[in-house]
């Protein structure tokens, strides 16, 4: 197979089972379309291997491979391929997407097996993976956008899959609405890169930028502020970052998918893939460093306070691409994508031991509710362990490689960057607060009813009725709407790890990758897979690749450790050892609380001054507007016109056969007579 | 002789077949008028034919009689049929289909 055959394929095998399980629909049996479901992604994964290993092949100053199909525009100079572009960079996404959804596509077969539309389910999520490979394959702007519409389209049909939940068809039109404002936002950016230069293949986009731009020229840095815009509002950075919290309403391996594999991560692919633009235009690169930092803070920070389960893990993921964002925007790309890639792995982990709980806790999804369940779910508290101790960059865990290695990198540029540097470090004691708080509030302490009925039976928690845990006061399900268990939470069975192996075989390797994925780039160039895999990608960066600084790398490596152990620490003793200390900081400082708690205020700014602003002139043009200019005049007119000429034509259909015969013979007559007065 | 006269008579025909049929109600009438027309049709194409010294217009004039052999079958079955439905055989009287 030819290295410009097999990223077809990798494509093609997510295509191919999303028709399969689409087209059959109803006629599958769920088992089976999550077996095609899974297997297309797996097969997919190794045409993946296989293009790494046919990439690998290449001599390493030609790592790059397009590959095109046929031509979708070729008129006026605008030639636009369906084209494919295999480099180390795209090879690298291509591995962690399938292989990550490969495993949330098993956990799902096990996790949703009782719900109604499992079938449509693989569908969709087939659909997702399929979306995401042609966004990081695209070998131009116009199919990468085409790819980045397709996630938008995938994540609104996901988020609200339970589409007999008001909530959940909420949350999936929120998503849809900021990620369409992103996919402008992109859209606009590539028609001014095309304006200057005239062509939209990444080939001679990169080679030419130098000559067709001045540095930091302002046309460049405009094109590129508004790529990032596409970039923000799907990868959730401030100002757009408020879908993602929202899109929890999807099913849990959906949120793990989101978060880990598909869709955020896209942004950071973006910003990665147009390095060479982005460097070029220092301003903007700038600017995503700082929204990037920004964001890393303040979800962090709204993480601290959250108590629905999901939500703490998605304003942690929010802040883990901040990080990303921050770090491939400040050139720290080995950093950037190395923290992306165990991000992906303990982030799905995490995903998939929360849904577990979740399930345990009969679809209950508050902290306040939960605890004890260390022996309740002994497999998912080791999972959830391995996965926390990564995401707080524990010394030793994967995590902690690839969150130094980002902070090293971008302190390594000196300047202003020592801010970004600085804020990194103030964020990672935020991550070690908010995931051991989750941990010690849901696995610590007396076991909670739920625990105890796991203990007890060996079988999960079934609530009396079904509530959308979104609804009401999140605590108490007495005061949530009730809704029927075929809706909502996934069917009539509830699945846990320790009782679906399908589950516990996704998370293994997960949890494994969560400890040792630290290993193929280690400090102090004692290994570095990564960093020799990605160069041939990034040879082109006027910025030094991976900076040598021995000392500062020691420095950021202490730093971390400590700040590590001592807030995990400080994490004891305020969640075990003095249980009340929480609610004492809480009252002491009510309105910071109430500022975290309230998300910073955004989704309160954006629905005084946009969502309700659109929604009145939206109601004023449908009272006034439609009904008088496009009911009355546009519509009243036209058909009044159409009504009145055929009432004319009508009249002459007599049905009276001879008259028409006189009309036939008439007209002939007048136009032979002029002929003959004419020809005379 | 010049293609004249053929023409007149043509002419002729085909105005007094017109004319039957505008003035005639019954439909077996207006068929046969129908028939006339084409005739004066056919007399003119043939008398052309003449006149060009070629066979072109025989041969259209043949194509013609088949049209009208067609035209007299469908014809005659519609009369047949308004005759079986006891349908008054009157074209002024069959007018349903009016807009």
């Amino acid at each position: 197979m030819s290295i410009a055959l097999s990223p077809w394929l990798v494509l093609a095998c997510p295509l191919v089972g999303m028709l399969t399980i689409a087209l059959l629909g109803k006629k599958l049996s769920p088992s089976v379309a999550g077996t095609i479901g899974t297997l297309a992604i797996a097969l997919a994964f190794v045409f993946a291997v296989i293009t790494l290993i046919k990439l690998q092949a290449l001599p390493s100053n030609a790592r790059v491979e397009t590959t095109s199909l046929w031509d979708l525009v070729n008129v006026d100079g605008v030639k636009i391929q369906l084209g494919l572009y295999v480099d180390p960079l795209s090879t690298f996404m291509i591995l962690v997407v399938t292989g990550v959804s490969t495993l949330i596509h098993l956990y799902s077969a096990g996790y949703m097996q009782t719900d109604e539309g499992y079938v449509r389910y693989f569908a969709y999520l087939n659909f997702f993976v399929f979306s995401m490979l042609l966004l990081v394959l695209a070998g131009n702007l116009v199919l990468l956008i085409i790819g980045w519409a397709f996630v938008g389209a995938a994540s609104y049909m996901l988020v609200s899959y339970w589409y007999r939940r008001d909530t959940a068809t909420a949350a999936g039109i929120k998503a849809f609405v900021i990620n369409v404002i992103g996919d402008i936002g992109l859209v606009l950016g590539t028609l001014f890169l095309f304006k200057t230069m005239g062509v939209l293949d990444y080939g001679h986009l990169f080679a030419g930028a130098h000559t067709a731009f001045q540095k930091d020229a302002p046309e460049l840095v405009i094109a590129m502020l508004l790529i990032l815009v596409g970039a923000f509002a799907k990868s959730a950075q401030i100002p757009f970052q408020t879908w993602l919290p929202d899109a929890m309403e999807g099913p849990t391996p959906v949120s793990s998918l989101i978060h880990a594999a598909t869709m955020v991560t896209a942004g950071v692919y973006l910003i990665g893939r147009l390095h060479v633009l982005f460097e070029w235009a220092p301003t903007a690169a700038a600017v995503g460093a700082i929204v990037g930092a920004l964001t890393l803070l303040i979800a962090g920070s709204i993480g601290l306070v959250m108590t629905d389960l999901k939500r703490v893990i998605a304003y942690s993921t929010m802040s883990q691409i901040g990080y990303m964002i921050m770090g491939v925007s400040a050139a720290a790309y080995v950093g950037g994508f190395f923290h992306m890639m165990t991000h992906a792995f303990f982030k799905a982990l995490l995903f998939m031991a929360a849904g577990s709980i979740i399930s345990a806790m009969g679809g209950n999804q508050s902290l306040n509710n939960m605890s004890g369940f260390r022996k309740a779910l002994p497999f998912t508290f080791a999972c959830f362990l391995a996965g926390g101790f990564a995401l707080s960059a524990f010394p030793l865990f994967s995590g902690f490689f690839s969150k130094d290695t980002l902070l090293f990198e971008v302190g390594a540029r000196g300047g202003w960057y020592w801010a970004l540097y600085a804020a990194g470090y103030i964020g990672a004691a935020f991550t070690v607060f908010y995931t051991w708080r989750m941990i010690f509030r849901a696995f610590w302490g007396e076991p909670c009813e739920q625990a105890q009925v796991v203990i007890d039976t060996g079988h999960a928690y079934h609530p009396a009725e079904h509530t959308n845990p979104h609804t009401g006061n999140e605590d108490d399900p007495s005061t949530q709407e009730v809704e029927d268990s075929e809706v909502g939470f996934p069917g009539k069975e509830h699945k846990y790890a320790e009782k679906t192996w399908q589950m516990r075989f996704a998370m293994i390797p997960l949890a494994i990758l969560a400890v040792v994925a630290g290993v193929i780039e280690l400090p102090f160039g004692i290994t570095n897979v990564l960093s020799d895999f990605l160069k041939p990608t990034f040879a082109d960066t006027i910025v030094t690749y991976m900076p040598d600084n021995s000392g500062l790398e020691a420095f950021g490596l202490i730093l971390s450790s400590v700040i590590a152990i001592v807030s995990l620490a400080c994490a004891y003793w305020i969640w075990v050892r003095k249980p009340g200390t929480s609610a004492a900081i809480q009252a002491r400082l009510p309105w910071l609380h109430k500022l975290f708690i309230n998300k910073w205020y955004f989704d309160d700014f954006y629905s005084i001054f946009v969502v309700r602003p659109v929604v009145w002139i939206g109601q004023w043009a449908s009272d006034s507007f439609e009904r008088v200019i496009i009911d009355g005049a546009f519509i009243g007119g036209t058909s009044g016109l159409v009504k009145a000429g055929s009432a004319a034509v009508r009249a002459i259909q007599t049905g009276l056969i001879r008259s028409y015969a006189a009309l036939v013979i008439g007209g002939l007559s007048v136009v032979l007579l002029y002929f003959l007065v004419r020809g005379l | 002789m010049t293609v004249n006269w053929y023409l007149i008579v043509s002419a002729m025909i085909f105005t007094l077949g017109a004319a039957g049929v505008l003035i005639r109600r019954n439909p077996l009438v207006i068929l046969l008028c129908l028939e006339l027309m084409l005739n004066a049709g056919n007399l003119a194409l043939i008398g052309f034919s003449r006149m060009w010294g070629n066979g072109a217009g025989e041969i259209f004039a043949i194509v013609v009689m088949v049209i009208a052999a067609c035209e007299v079958a469908i014809g005659l079955g519609i009369i047949v049929a308004l005759y079986r439905r006891r349908l008054p055989v009157d074209v002024d009287q069959l007018k349903e289909l009016h807009g």
